[in-house]
């Protein structure tokens, strides 16, 4: 009665066990949480949580526009560096052939900082 | 023999020459050069056809494939050109009078804007028109088909382009897409049954298909032709075709286009031969059209009109001819009606030349002092269309009448219809003939107010004309003055019209019925077609001939009493007591904005709501369909994702699911 | 020790040759020469536009674009040679293909690149967005194109994908006064992504049930084992074709399409009809006809069947009711993708290659019939609804009667490359045994034949209005109209040589790594 689909299915039912028992779980001392604690609203309690500073001003402030290029900037050189690592681990077994590889990588991401720094991306003004 | 493919190459050529340099070349350069296209064309033809006339009778076909169009394994089409006995007589006769009419237009377009664009549309039209008799398969005759087609709405919008005539141009795509339907199906049904759409392969299966299957196709492409030849019901278009310029009426109904239908169904002989009762309906629907055709020429004043319902009637003959299977016959009148019905076309052209673009017979009268040569020309052409020995029309008409007088069942009954219809022919075209050239007065010296009686519906006539004027007043001035001194047109229109003139006179001896060895048509074509029937005997046949001269005379005499000794009242001959009888003359009348609209408003609104609803019908249910298609697409990301993801999530269920059951 | 020789030990510590279980992969640079050559164009016309101190000319960018684009074109040849003497190889350790099926879709991709320039060479003056980064983003997303239709590895093709997709996501947002163009963007990239996850998600799920992501060891193993882990592959196989028929636009994957190609710069909806479908159907036919083909036909043909039909039905009913010219084409593509569908679905050689050849003669069409739009459309692309096509034969009747002839061959009318096409998909997936979705496809060339119908008749029929601006037709786009109307008409006519050579280039398709 092996039915190959029910196989499949049975890998996910301890998925499925495990994330129930985990909501559970959470459920429950939510539950008992609320059924000991005292109750005692004030003002004061529904203020944002900023590590003890007054908040200030809106929710949806807006950021400067240019800082969305820097993400940018950055995310990319974290992308490489997300590559480089488990490259820089591996280094020994790949040789000079992932030497050139990774050279022609960060190469052509090169580029891309000259483009960004060409087109005047790097100045803040 | 190599040079079959020079006969289409030649207007081709002139056409891609004519669209990428005409307007450089201007006029009279491009028109020349467009003649000379289809002068070499005809030279070709001349060519191909001594060479194919030195062969031995019964070898001479030749197929050149010029290369493989459509290699798909189980669907091989080629694009070949096939010359045999009929495709080259058609050859001769298209580029021949389509060379004459290229010369007229040459003096009768001078001066319009457009002129080179006008000759590269005839160059193309006479190339589609090539290609669709030397295609050596159904596919590729029918891409001469679609081009005929194109050409025409090109050509009969070339000075059409109001908006209350885009209905019309409508109407005329409509009623040849209802024909084209049924060439697809018919060319379809031939791949199933015969499993191939050559011509030469298909008449060699053809014998033994079923009886069945053979009328299928035979309506099927009766169907297509009755698209192209203008016959009921799908005639509609035909009175709009006449709107464009003068030569293109005169190619459309003389030499090329209208003749496809015929054409096609004699190449088809080899299944019309067993198709049984599809026959006898052709050759009535044929009758039936002559009849009502000539009918609706008696009623007409427009000129041109006069002619296009001359048209429909004699092609109406030629579908008699072709029901029962006197296909020489069909061809022989095919070839004698090019002729002298392009004569009477340029002919008409030149009196409204002459008459500063005025085409109402009314405003005609005495033209024959003014115009002889033309007069001249025409009177041959009314001779030989009338049925008068020993011009061309009466041989040819003859034949016809005498190859139906024994069709079974009931064949003299349609020779009847058929003399009855010979008899209007001789009527209307005297009637023509008359106003115009004779007639006792010179009516447009009297202002028009009073030379013209009120005619309830006439106003229509005259928003057409006037739009049609003034789509090309500022070259052709629509101003007939009374004091206005008609004199004939230029040699090079008249030149065309004088040759024209002596073939429609002589055109008859291609085959004279006297004597075995003068049937030159007979023996010309005779290989290809399958299933000629006879005539009948000679005894017969004079006995035919007598009745139809003196019938031809009849009208002849009939219309003499009317039109110039003024006997009979006109009107009680063109009023309703005989345009009752016709109703579908006024739905005629209707689409091409003739008279008696209002007495007609009835039959006018069914064809209004009928042929005008079908057609917004079609689009509109689709449309709603679209609507409701559309909806979906709101716009918003979120709903585009939600629908991908139901996609997903459906596609992958559907795979699992089917998989694990 | 000075500094330079300890680093020179430190590197003869490390780069010895490469450990004993790795190995280098030899890379063929002549087989890879034609998407070689489109990337390095566009990564050195990058790097000249950005190191270079003075604007370059106008003019460089376009004829740069266009002659990388011929010169790859060009490297085809040699390689067709080899091609033809050697038959198919599989290139870079298994993960690029050579063959013939590549070398078309290669020389397709290139003539939509030289479509897509000379539109550009016109338009971004018209609208003042001139900048070389357009050109870059072209022979990127040609060379991504590229990589997808020669993948002989699903990384390989996943890769060709998003170098494909990316550039299309930005070159869609970058008219940059048009709303509608950024919206655009946005949404093609949201639901890009979306979809690429699906694609992902299949591949993973293949490389589970497999155990590998190249094409011929899929196919090698699906031919010899049972699979245990059925429901794997097919997950596998209906969410790879979730993302790659969201690429080629079809329903129900095609949302993202009306409002794209309607918003995007009218030449770039051009490129996408043409280029973005050819490597996206590329993968789908090596993908599924070629790996998945022979073992697995009878599990995927069904899906696809519903696919190509929905395809076909929604674009052509859709389009029909459209008042933008614009979004009716988009709709039309829609169709298109249907028919071409129809070739995938056939999974034969005969298939394949009428797919091949649709895609050929779509690329011409679409190009032409954008172009159209682009020149009537005017600076700002505002006039793109059907109103102001009014008459326009009588204005520039020749423009019409190109518009005329590339909607006829789209519509299919004969003497036309789309007569041919249609019916070499619809012969193929009639021999293949789906006559009722033949039907259905011939049924919806009827009801899209009146949307085209209905945009000719309103260009010869109607009035043109009184008042609107002139319209020019600028040589280079002029250069474009001509080149697609020939195209149409010579492939239309004479299409032997060129269906012969699809023939040839699907007779094998892959082959099993060294």
């Amino acid at each position: 009665m092996s039915n190959p689909l029910s196989d499949f299915l049975r890998d996910y039912l301890t998925v499925g066990i495990f994330g129930s028992l985990g909501f559970v779980l959470v459920g429950l001392l939510l539950f008992i949480a609320w059924l000991i604690r005292p109750d005692r609203r004030q003002a004061q309690k529904y203020i944002a949580y900023e590590s003890g500073v007054d908040p200030i001003g809106d929710m949806w402030s807006q950021t400067q526009v240019r800082y969305y290029i820097f993400a940018l900037l950055f995310v990319m050189f974290d992308v490489e560096a997300v590559f480089i690592f488990p490259w820089a681990t591996q280094l020994e077994v790949f040789g000079w052939f992932g030497l050139v590889e990774m050279t022609l990588f960060i190469l052509i991401l090169l580029l891309g900082l000259v483009y960004a720094w060409r087109k005047g991306v790097l100045k803040w003004a | 023999m190599e040079l079959i493919w020079l006969i289409p190459a030649f207007p081709v050529l002139g056409f891609v020459l004519l669209a990428a340099l005409g307007r450089r070349i201007g006029d009279p350069g491009a028109g020349a050069l467009g003649t000379l296209a289809v002068v070499g064309s005809f030279a070709a033809s001349v060519a191909v056809a001594l060479t194919l006339a030195q062969e031995p009778e019964g070898s001479r076909q030749v197929t050149q494939t010029l290369w493989a169009w459509i290699p798909a394994d189980s669907f091989q089409v080629s694009f070949g050109l096939l010359a045999d006995e009929l495709s080259l007589m058609m050859c001769l006769f298209i580029t021949g009078v389509g060379a004459l009419i290229h010369v007229y237009a040459i003096g009768y377009m001078k001066g319009d804007p457009d002129y080179a664009r006008f000759f590269t549309y005839l160059n193309l039209f006479i190339a589609s028109m090539l290609l669709l008799v030397l295609g050596d398969n159904l596919i590729l005759t029918f891409l001469g088909w679609e081009g005929v087609g194109a050409c025409s709405y090109l050509l009969i919008s070339f000075w059409f382009t109001e908006p209350a005539n885009a209905s019309a141009g409508k109407k005329a795509f409509v009623t040849n897409r209802i024909g084209d339907f049924g060439y697809m199906l018919g060319t379809f049904l031939v791949f199933v049954t015969f499993g191939t759409i050559d011509y030469l392969q298909i008449d060699q299966a053809a014998p033994g298909v079923s009886a069945g299957t053979a009328t299928a196709i035979a309506l099927l492409f009766f169907l297509a032709a009755t698209g192209k030849s203008a016959q009921l019901p799908l005639f509609v278009w035909l009175p709009d075709a006449m709107a464009g310029p003068t030569p293109v009426s005169a190619l459309i109904h003389a030499a090329t286009m209208v003749t496809s239908g015929v054409f096609l169904l004699t190449r088809l002989s080899p299944i019309l031969e067993a198709a049984g009762w599809a026959n006898d309906l052709i050759a009535w629907v044929g009758a039936i059209t002559a009849l009502l055709a000539a009918g609706a020429a008696v009623a007409q004043n427009d000129i041109k009109k006069v002619l296009a319902y001359s048209t429909v009637s004699q092609l109406g003959f030629m579908f008699i001819a072709i029901g029962s299977q006197n296909y020489v016959g069909a061809l022989f009148h095919m070839i004698t009606h090019a002729f002298f019905k392009a004569l009477l076309f340029l002919g008409a052209g030149a009196v409204i030349y002459s008459m500063a673009h005025e085409q109402d017979m009314r405003r005609y009268g005495q033209l024959r002092r003014y115009l002889p040569v033309t007069f001249a020309t025409m009177f041959i052409g009314w001779l030989a269309i009338s049925g008068i020995p020993p011009f061309s029309g009466f041989w040819s008409k003859d034949e016809i009448l005498a190859g139906s007088f024994q069709v079974q069942p009931a064949g003299q009954l349609l020779w009847v219809a058929g003399i009855i219809a010979a008899v209007l022919t001789a009527f209307y075209m005297t009637r023509l003939m008359l106003m115009t050239f004779a007639g006792g007065t010179e009516q447009w010296r009297t202002p028009a107010a009073e030379s013209l009686p009120e005619v309830p519906g006439d106003d229509h006539t005259d928003d057409h004309t006037d739009a049609h004027a003034g789509a090309h007043d500022d070259h052709h001035a629509h101003h007939l003055t009374p004091e206005h001194n008609p004199k004939d047109a230029p040699v090079i229109m008249l030149a065309p019209l004088v040759i024209l003139a002596v073939f429609a006179a002589l055109a008859g001896l291609l085959n004279l019925p006297f004597a075995d060895q003068l049937h030159f048509l007979d023996h010309w074509v005779e290989p290809v077609l399958e299933g000629q029937s006879g005539l009948p005997s000679a005894a017969v046949q004079w006995g035919l001939a007598l009745v139809s001269i003196v019938g031809a005379l009849l009208g002849v005499w009939f219309s003499w009493r009317v039109y110039q000794q003024h006997r009979v009242d006109r009107a009680k001959l063109e009023q309703p007591v005989l345009a009752h009888a016709w109703y579908i003359d006024d739905s005629y009348a209707r689409v091409a904005g003739g008279p008696g609209e209002a007495a007609f408003q009835g039959l006018a609104d069914f064809d209004h709501e009928v042929v005008d609803g079908a057609v917004r019908g079609v689009g509109g249910v689709t449309q709603q369909a679209g609507e409701a298609v559309r909806g979906i697409q709101t716009g918003f990301v979120r709903s585009y994702a939600f629908g991908i993801g139901i996609g997903a999530v459906a596609l992958v269920l559907f795979a699992v699911v089917r998989m694990s059951l | 020790m000075s500094g330079p020789s300890v680093l020179a030990a430190a590197l003869q510590d490390v780069l010895i040759e490469p450990a004993p279980g790795f190995e280098v992969p030899s890379i063929d640079w002549a087989g890879i020469a034609p998407n070689l050559i489109l990337m390095l164009g566009s990564i050195l016309l990058l790097t000249v536009v950005s190191v270079l101190k003075r604007r370059v000319p106008s003019w460089f960018a376009p004829v740069w674009t266009i002659s990388a684009a011929v010169a790859a074109g060009c490297a085809v040849v040699p390689l067709w040679q080899r091609f033809a003497d050697t038959g198919p190889e599989t290139l870079v350790g298994g993960a690029v293909g050579l063959d013939g099926f590549s070398l078309f879709a290669t020389v397709v991709v290139c003539i939509a690149v030289v479509f897509v320039a000379l539109l550009l060479a016109d338009y971004l003056p018209r609208e003042s967005l001139e900048s070389p980064e357009w050109y870059v983003l072209v022979l990127l997303s040609a060379s991504g194109a590229v990589t997808m239709a020669s993948a002989d590895d699903l990384i390989v093709l996943f890769v060709g994908l998003e170098i494909l997709s990316v550039a299309a996501y930005v070159m869609t947002a970058m008219h940059r006064r048009r709303v509608t163009s950024q919206e655009a963007g946005l949404k093609y990239f949201v639901l890009g992504a979306f979809s690429s996850a699906f694609l992902l998600y299949g591949i993973a799920l293949t490389y589970g049930a497999t155990g590998s992501t190249n094409l011929a060891e899929i196919q090698a193993f699906l031919a010899g084992d049972v699979v245990t882990q059925n429901a794997l592959l097919l997950g596998g196989l209906a969410f790879m074709l979730v993302g790659l028929g969201f690429k080629v636009g079809a329903v129900p994957f095609h949302s993202w399409a009306p409002d794209v190609y309607q918003g995007a710069p009218t030449p770039i909806s051009g490129y996408m009809a043409g280029a973005v479908k050819l490597g996206a159907f590329a993968a789908l036919l090596r993908v599924f006809v070629v790996a998945f083909g022979p073992a697995y036909r009878q599990e995927w043909q069904p899906l696809v069947a519903v696919l190509a039909v929905l395809s076909l039905v929604v674009g052509a009913f859709a389009a029909i009711s459209q008042t933008n010219v614009k979004r009716m084409l988009a709709y039309s593509s829609i169709n298109h993708a249907g028919f071409i569908l129809l070739g995938v679905l056939a999974a034969s050689a005969a298939g394949t290659e009428s797919a091949l050849f649709y895609l050929l003669a779509y690329t011409f069409m679409a190009a032409g019939s954008f172009a159209v739009v682009t020149v009537v459309g005017r600076t700002g692309e505002h006039r793109q609804s059907l109103e102001d096509y009014r008459g326009l034969a009588s204005v520039r009747p020749g423009l019409a009667l190109v518009f005329t002839v590339l909607l006829l061959s789209q519509a299919g009318v004969p003497l036309t490359v789309g007569f041919l096409a249609k019916l070499y998909v619809v012969t193929a997936a009639v021999e293949s045994g789906f006559d009722w979705v033949a039907v259905v496809a011939m049924l919806t060339a009827v009801v899209s034949a009146f949307m085209y119908l209905r945009i000719v008749a309103t260009m010869y029929f109607a009035d043109a209005p009184e008042g609107a601006p002139a319209l020019r037709i600028p040589a280079a786009t002029g250069v474009a109209l001509g080149l697609s109307v020939v195209g149409v008409l010579l492939l239309g006519i004479v299409p032997g040589p060129v269906s012969d050579w699809a023939n040839e280039a699907v007779a094998q398709l892959v082959v099993a790594a060294p």
